[in-house]
C-alpha cells in the first residue's frame, strides 16, 4: 500500500514519516514513535484511554487517522513534565491524591484535564466531571481523579488546596 | 481494530471536493470529522476506497447571520456550537442540544453536517433541524439545491443525499424574539444516544400559545417533525388537556425498535415524557 509523507510536531519535536492513509493515530504514536503511554482501552471512541492533545483539542486517537494530522502540533503524556523533568502540576495532583490506581486511563486523564484547565482555569467539581465524562475509570476511581485536577488547578492558579489525600 | 484500505485526497476547495466525487466514483466517500465512520471502516461495516478530507476547505467552516437566518457551515464542530456567541444570542437551543452530544473529546471533532447528513436516527440534530424548519444546502456539479430537513430523511442512512453531492451548510431562520425553547434527551448514560428525545419551540403571547414545533429523536427510522401535536398547542393555554392530546398525538406517530434502550412501548411513552418536558422548559422560557 502506498505511503504517504507526513510531517507534525510530537512533544515539540518536527517529527517526519510515511504513513499508510489507514494508519490510526494511536498506532502511529505507539508504534512508529514508540510513545506508549497513550493506551488503546475499548478501541470503539468510548473510554478515552487513547486521548492525547492535537492542535488544542482533545482528540480520541483511536478514532483518527494519522495522515488527519498532519501538519498538526500533538502533545502525549510523554510531553507533560516540566522542561526541567519534574512532575507538572496534574501529574503532582495525581500523585498526591492519589488519582490513579491501576493507572491505565491515567495518559487519557491527565491529557483530557490539561485541556480543561486551559479552557477552564478555575472548574467547579461538576465542571470537571462533564470535562472528564469522554474517559472511562475502570477502577472507578473518580473521586481522587476530580480532587487530582483540583489540587492541579489549585497549584496552577497559586490558591490553597486544603483537601486532604485518603 | 484496523480499517481496509483507501487512497486518501485532502482537497482545498468545495469545487475540488466535488470534482474529485465525480472522478473517484461510488467508492468515495467524504470525510468530516470521522467520528461516525472512521468506527465503521474499524469494524469494516464501510470500506471506501478513497475519503476526501473535508478539514482543509476553509470556507466550510463557521456560522453566519444573514437576513433572518442563521447560516452554519457543514464542517463547524459540535465544540463550536456550543462556543458561539451568536447562537447563544439567537439560538440557544442549538448549544443545549451539542451539550447532550456524545462526550468533549467527540465534540472537538464531531461536524454539524457529519451530524445532520448521516442519516443516523440516534443523532440528535436531524429531529432539532425539523423542529426549527432547517434547509440544507447540497452542492453538487450542477450548483446548489436546497432540501428541508423535513423533506431530507427517508430511512436509517438513507437520505435525499445524492452520490456527487456534498452537504455545504444549513440555513436556519431565527425564531421570534422571546421564544421559548428546550431540548430533552433521555439517555443511559453520557455519550449515549437517545432513549428518546425531544425539542420544542415554542412563542407564547398573553398567556396563549400562539406557535410550536417539536422535533422527536431516535423514535422512528428516521427524525419525527410532529406537526399535529404542535398544532394541537396553538391557541391553547396550554392547560393539561390540551398538552395531553398533543402528546397522544407525538407518541401516535413513533415507531421505535426494541433494543437495549428499552421495548418500542416504553420508548414511544418515553418520547411523550420528553416532549412533555421540554414544553414545560420551553414555556418557562417563552417571554409574554
Amino acid at each position: 500500500m502506498a505511503k504517504t509523507h507526513i510531517t507534525l510536531n510530537i512533544n515539540g519535536k518536527e517529527v517526519e514519516a510515511l504513513v499508510e492513509p489507514r494508519t490510526l493515530l494511536i498506532h502511529f504514536l505507539r508504534e512508529q514513535q514508540m510513545l506508549t503511554g497513550a493506551h488503546i482501552g475499548c478501541d470503539t471512541g468510548h473510554c478515552g484511554a487513547c486521548t492525547v492533545d492535537m492542535d488544542d483539542m482533545s482528540v480520541k486517537s483511536c478514532m483518527t487517522f494519522a495522515i488527519q494530522a498532519n501538519g498538526a502540533n500533538i502533545t502525549t503524556i510523554e510531553g507533560v513534565a516540566n522542561p526541567d523533568g519534574t512532575l507538572s502540576a496534574l501529574q503532582e495532583g495525581f500523585r498526591m491524591m492519589h488519582g490513579l490506581q491501576c493507572g491505565y486511563c491515567t495518559p487519557g486523564m491527565i491529557l483530557r484535564a490539561h485541556r480543561l484547565l486551559q479552557e477552564n482555569p478555575n472548574p467547579t467539581e461538576d465542571e470537571i466531571r462533564h470535562g472528564i465524562a469522554g474517559n472511562l475509570c475502570r477502577c472507578t476511581g473518580y473521586v481522587n481523579i476530580v480532587k487530582a485536577i483540583e489540587y492541579a488547578a489549585a497549584k496552577i492558579n497559586g490558591t490553597p488546596y486544603l483537601e486532604a489525600a485518603e | 481494530m484496523i480499517p481496509g484500505t483507501f487512497d486518501y485526497h485532502r482537497p482545498a476547495t468545495i469545487a475540488d471536493a466535488i470534482a474529485l466525487l465525480g472522478s473517484l466514483g461510488e467508492e468515495a466517500r467524504v470525510l468530516a470529522g470521522g467520528h461516525s465512520l472512521i468506527p465503521l471502516m474499524k469494524t469494516r461495516l464501510a470500506s471506501p476506497e478513497h475519503l476526501i478530507d473535508l478539514a482543509a476547505i476553509s470556507s466550510l467552516k463557521g456560522i453566519s447571520h444573514t437576513g433572518g437566518d442563521i447560516i452554519i457551515g457543514a464542517m463547524t464542530t459540535q465544540h463550536d456550537l456550543i462556543s458561539s456567541d451568536l447562537l447563544t444570542k439567537h439560538l440557544p437551543i442549538i448549544a443545549e442540544t451539542s451539550l447532550v452530544i456524545a462526550d468533549p473529546q467527540i465534540r472537538y471533532k464531531g461536524t454539524f453536517g457529519g451530524n445532520v447528513a448521516n442519516g443516523d436516527p440516534g443523532n440528535d440534530m436531524p429531529a432539532l433541524m425539523q423542529c426549527l424548519g432547517a434547509s440544507y444546502v447540497l452542492t453538487s456539479a450542477n450548483g446548489n439545491r436546497d432540501v428541508a430537513a423535513r423533506e431530507f430523511y427517508q430511512g436509517a442512512y438513507y437520505t435525499c443525499l445524492e452520490h456527487g453531492e456534498i452537504l455545504t451548510s444549513v440555513r436556519i431562520p431565527v425564531p421570534a424574539t422571546g421564544h421559548g425553547y428546550a431540548y430533552e434527551k433521555l439517555k443511559r448514560k453520557i455519550g449515549d444516544y437517545a432513549t428518546a428525545a425531544a425539542a420544542v419551540v415554542i412563542t407564547m403571547s398573553g398567556g396563549k400559545c400562539t406557535s410550536a414545533s417539536i422535533g422527536l429523536t431516535n423514535v422512528s427510522e428516521t427524525p419525527l417533525w410532529a406537526e399535529e401535536a404542535g398544532a394541537e398547542l396553538v391557541g391553547t393555554i396550554l392547560d393539561k388537556s390540551s398538552v395531553d392530546k398533543a402528546v397522544a398525538a407525538a407518541e401516535a406517530i413513533t415507531n421505535p425498535a426494541s433494543d437495549m434502550r428499552g421495548p418500542a412501548e416504553y420508548r414511544t411513552k418515553m418520547a411523550g415524557v420528553m416532549m412533555r418536558r421540554a414544553l414545560e422548559r420551553a414555556v418557562s422560557r417563552a417571554k409574554n
